[in-house]
């Protein structure tokens, strides 16, 4: 593995850290104060520090610092992260974003905006810190300085030494408090516990412990309890850990600069030793359990837990933990003798429990793995060929009737079932919440209210909507452009708001739900809606329609997709480059969905995309039509019907509707309007399927016949031909032939009058 | 019956020669991926005349083109003795009906001819030179011309 690749992960990490942080801020900004949200925070760009700073990159290490210690502040109490705090940190949020950007793909970053922001930050920390005396040079513990008044301080944070959800057990300083004598150095007690993942990541724990040492004087216990018996001992496991004392006149901070890089994969606790007295020290470390011996030698039933870990250990490891602890057992005796056993006890099993409950979240999380989108659309496409596969070989049993045995049947039903599990799970290794797309909206929405002095609320719901990665990654171009016009064009100045009696902060919606099958993402914007007028002066102007042409409402609107169309009447900084809604809708289309927009003059725009969940398969009929075999996705089908002569009635000269309980619905000869036929079929013949379009309407696709129901793999015509109107994608059949697959709204919307071969390019292939 | 292009390629300024009617018409070797035999094709909805429809090639769908007709020649009635030429056309692939693959020349630039001056739609179109070659006339198929990169236009 060469630099670049090690580079390349870091920056994948990057991401992550950076999609953390901001979410993390977010829910802050919505009034969440949990310790841990603000501990992911922080760590998230901690994270990005440590990489950028191995890597060199000076500028994000820089910055990651500034804001880290402002974090710091927030973290331990002393920064108060009210709303102003949080933008600062939102904007900082971006700043680094921007620089992890630079630092891999080249570029700069506005050096006047992280500059302020630095200025910023730095006046944050400082600007709230008590008074210094509080948290003087003197290495005073962390807790909440006793002089700050705030409500915060009335509940001492726990002292988050670490991020690990580590806690030390409260302990009493009372007999202590105020006897403090300055010794010749100030002594620190520190307890290092590394986990597993030390070691895994390089780290030693005797370099660590050496790197300690040149700091000052210091005496080492290793703590051997947790060394489990042979046959359960893992040679790559971390068991011991060590109880320092040091006497430095170097600070805390030095201290905890040799664990900087393993400060995550440790559990450490570094604080100042009340006394320099040996005896006495021990009082303050809690954290050991004590020695399995001296509860069995003691008072066997008043410390259970610590007996039973006793017990569990064989013999062996009994033996070897004997030894390995010899060395501080003198002192572990000094310590019971003081420490009371009940309570020593407690601790114990404090730290089990809450070692128990840390190993139970991190399962509750869920293990992840990376895996290389390539690999991961390469079993996809093989799990079609499965299906497809699957679909021949079932075929071709019904066509050589072997029906009698019912062997090879039990096993084609067993082979059926197991494809379609298969396939499920495949496809939900791709399937992710759309989150992450949204969260980039958040940024968009920030900058561009800032660009334009609006005050803007972005409001998302359903943001863990589901739905394939693919779709996921082709999404957010989109997305992007439409907000960037939903705040830059829709959205009105605060000035122009309040004087139409709006609330001054406009607000942009962003909504996902699944919907039949597919995905559903809404966006609605609180501002001054299309005005139609201009829209069909502009589109008169641009030769786009006639200017005796009569539009409804709902047809202007959707004149705004076409291309060459800008609304704006100068090119600002944000949009009208030259990217319209044009690319908008065809990106869309692109991806098998459909744009609409519905607006309403002086309160707001709503553009509703419809897309499939997935690019990969579908649930559909199979019918013939004039020869062919077309698939009709299952989504789209209300009910099948085969109609009677009585139902159908005509409706002018070239239109027919079919009486459905009592409701009259159009006919739409499927064959007809893809210009397979000539002349409409006759009805009677076929059958009728009730399809729902987008738009709500009701049609009765009429088709020749049904041959059953499918799951079939979607494959692309775009690839290698065109897009076809009329027609979403195409499909292989169990006898290896192409069927297309049918797009239900686009015929719906032919039968209203749309032409479908306008938009047919013939061009495209020859 | 078919076979895989790369068998036959042996680098260099190749082209494959195939039939149309009675007419000789030849391609670059490079873009050519295989040529399989005819198999029933799937009819598309508002396609030029020249366009048979689309058949399954190993899981994709490749579009297949009547060459005859899209030169302006009269459209083919395929038959089992017909022949797809493969062939890669910048980012797409596309099969070319044709009636038979005849040879495969090794030529270079000097043994292509300008193409006469006559107003036919082959010439200002899709030719790209003449070759002749043991008394025989071989017209060169531009590819590219026979589908026009539409994709920035295309609405």
């Amino acid at each position: 593995m060469d630099m670049n690749e090690i580079k390349e992960i870091f920056f994948q990490e990057c991401e992550e850290q950076l999609a953390e942080l901001e979410s993390g801020l977010l829910k802050m900004n919505d009034g969440d104060r949990d310790p841990e949200t603000v501990n992911a925070v922080f760590r998230a760009v901690h994270s990005i520090k440590g990489g950028a700073g191995a890597f060199g990159l000076d500028d994000l290490v820089a910055f990651a610092h500034v804001f880290e210690t402002t974090l710091d502040c927030v973290r331990s109490n002393k920064l108060e992260p009210n709303q102003d705090v949080l933008k600062v940190m939102l904007k900082s949020a971006d700043v680094l974003a921007d620089l992890t950007n630079a630092a891999r793909d080249g570029g700069s970053v506005d050096e006047s905006r992280s500059r302020g922001l630095v200025k910023e930050l730095e006046a944050l920390a400082h600007g709230e810190l008590p008074s210094p005396s509080a948290v003087s040079e003197a290495p005073a513990p962390k807790p909440a300085p006793k002089a700050a008044p705030a409500p915060v301080a009335a509940a001492p944070a726990p002292k988050p030494t670490d991020d690990s959800g580590f806690q030390p057990i409260p302990f009493s300083f009372d007999d202590f408090g105020g006897e403090e004598k300055p010794v010749d150095l100030p002594a620190y007690e520190i307890t290092f516990k590394p986990r597993f993942e030390l070691y895994s990541k390089g780290n030693d724990a005797t370099l660590l412990l050496r790197d300690l040492s040149r700091l000052g004087e210091m005496s080492i216990y290793c703590n051997a309890d947790a060394l489990p018996g042979l046959e359960e001992l893992d040679p790559e496991g971390a068991y011991f850990f060590w109880n320092i004392t040091i006497k430095t006149d170097k600070g805390e901070d030095a201290i905890r600069s040799v664990f900087e890089f393993a400060e995550w994969d440790c559990d450490l606790t570094v604080k100042p030793a009340e006394d320099s007295k040996p005896g006495e020290t021990n009082e303050e470390l809690p954290m050991i359990p004590v020695p399995f011996d001296l509860s069995i030698l003691d008072e066997g039933g008043a410390s259970e837990a610590p007996a039973a870990a006793g017990t569990k250990a064989d013999d062996t490891a009994a033996a070897v933990t004997a030894a390995e602890t010899a060395t501080n057992v003198t002192q572990m005796a000094a310590a019971a003798a003081r420490v009371e056993k009940k309570e020593s006890a407690a601790a114990a099993a404090a730290a089990a429990a809450s070692a128990a409950a840390q190993n139970n979240a991190a399962a509750g999380a869920g293990q992840t793995i990376r895996v290389d989108l390539d690999r991961v659309d390469r079993l996809i496409n093989l799990v079609g060929e499965l299906v497809i596969n699957q679909a021949m070989l079932s075929q071709s049993v019904i066509e050589n009737d072997t029906t009698g045995t019912s062997s090879i049947n039990m096993g084609l039903e067993e082979l059926q079932q197991l494809t379609r599990e298969i396939q499920d799970s495949v496809m939900a290794i791709r399937a992710q919440p759309v989150k992450p797309v949204f969260q980039r909206m958040s940024r968009i929405v920030r900058e561009i209210a800032d660009m334009t002095g609006k005050s803007i609320r972005l409001i998302t719901e359903g943001e863990n909507t589901e739905v394939d990665k693919t779709v996921i990654d082709k999404l957010a171009e989109p997305l992007t452009h439409m907000i960037r016009n939903a705040v830059d064009h829709g959205i009105e100045t605060p000035e122009k708001r309040a004087a139409a009696g709006k609330n001054t902060e406009g607000t942009v919606r962003l909504t996902a739900k699944h919907r039949s099958g597919r995905i559903l993402i809404e966006l609605a914007d609180d501002g001054a809606g299309i005005n139609r007028e201009k829209v069909r002066q502009k589109a008169i102007a641009n030769d786009l329609i006639s200017p005796d042409a009569n539009l409804s409402d709902e047809e202007i609107d959707n004149l705004i997709f076409l291309p060459g169309f800008s609304t704006a009447d100068k090119i600002s900084d944000i949009s009208g480059r030259g990217v319209g809604m044009d690319v908008v809708k065809r990106s869309i289309q692109a991806l098998g969905g459909r744009i609409n927009i519905t607006s309403r003059p002086g309160q707001g725009s709503v553009f509703t995309m419809s897309l499939p969940l997935t690019l990969a398969v579908l649930d559909g009929m199979v019918v013939t039509v004039a020869g062919q075999t077309l698939v009709v996705p299952l989504t789209a089908i209300v009910e099948t019907l085969q109609p009677e002569a009585a139902a159908i009635h005509s409706f002018g000269a070239n239109h027919r509707l079919i009486s459905i309980r009592n409701s009259f619905c159009p006919l739409v000869d499927v064959g007809r309007i893809l210009n397979f036929r000539a002349t409409q079929a006759n009805p009677v013949e076929g059958v009728a399927l009730l399809v729902e379009s987008e738009g709500g309407g009701q049609r009765a696709l009429m088709v020749d016949a049904i041959q059953g129901q499918r799951q079939v793999v979607i494959k692309s015509l775009e690839a290698n031909y065109t897009h076809v109107p009329g027609i979403a994608a195409a499909t292989i059949l169990g006898d290896g032939r192409v069927a297309l697959i049918l797009d239900v709204d686009a015929v719906v919307g032919a039968s209203r009058g749309q032409s479908l071969k306008a938009e047919m390019s013939l061009a495209a292939v020859g | 019956m078919s076979y895989t292009a790369k068998n036959l390629t042996l680098g260099g300024n190749e082209l494959i020669a195939f039939r149309i009617g009675d007419q000789e018409f030849c391609v670059n070797i490079m873009a050519v991926r295989e040529i399989r035999g005819w198999t029933p094709a799937t009819a598309m909805p508002h396609s030029p005349s020249y366009m048979i429809g689309v058949i399954n090639l190993r899981g994709a769908v490749l579009p297949i083109i009547d060459l005859s007709a899209r030169l302006g020649m009269k459209p083919v009635d395929p038959t089992a003795r017909h022949v797809i030429i493969v062939a890669q056309v910048r980012r797409k692939v596309v099969g070319l009906l044709v009636e038979a693959v005849s040879d495969i020349l090794t030529v270079t630039d000097d043994d292509i001819q300008p193409t006469p001056e006559i107003s036919s739609d082959l010439q200002r179109q899709f030719a790209r030179g003449i070759l002749s070659i043991e008394k025989r006339m071989i017209c060169l198929i531009e590819l590219e011309a026979l589908f026009p990169d539409t994709e920035s236009e295309a609405a």
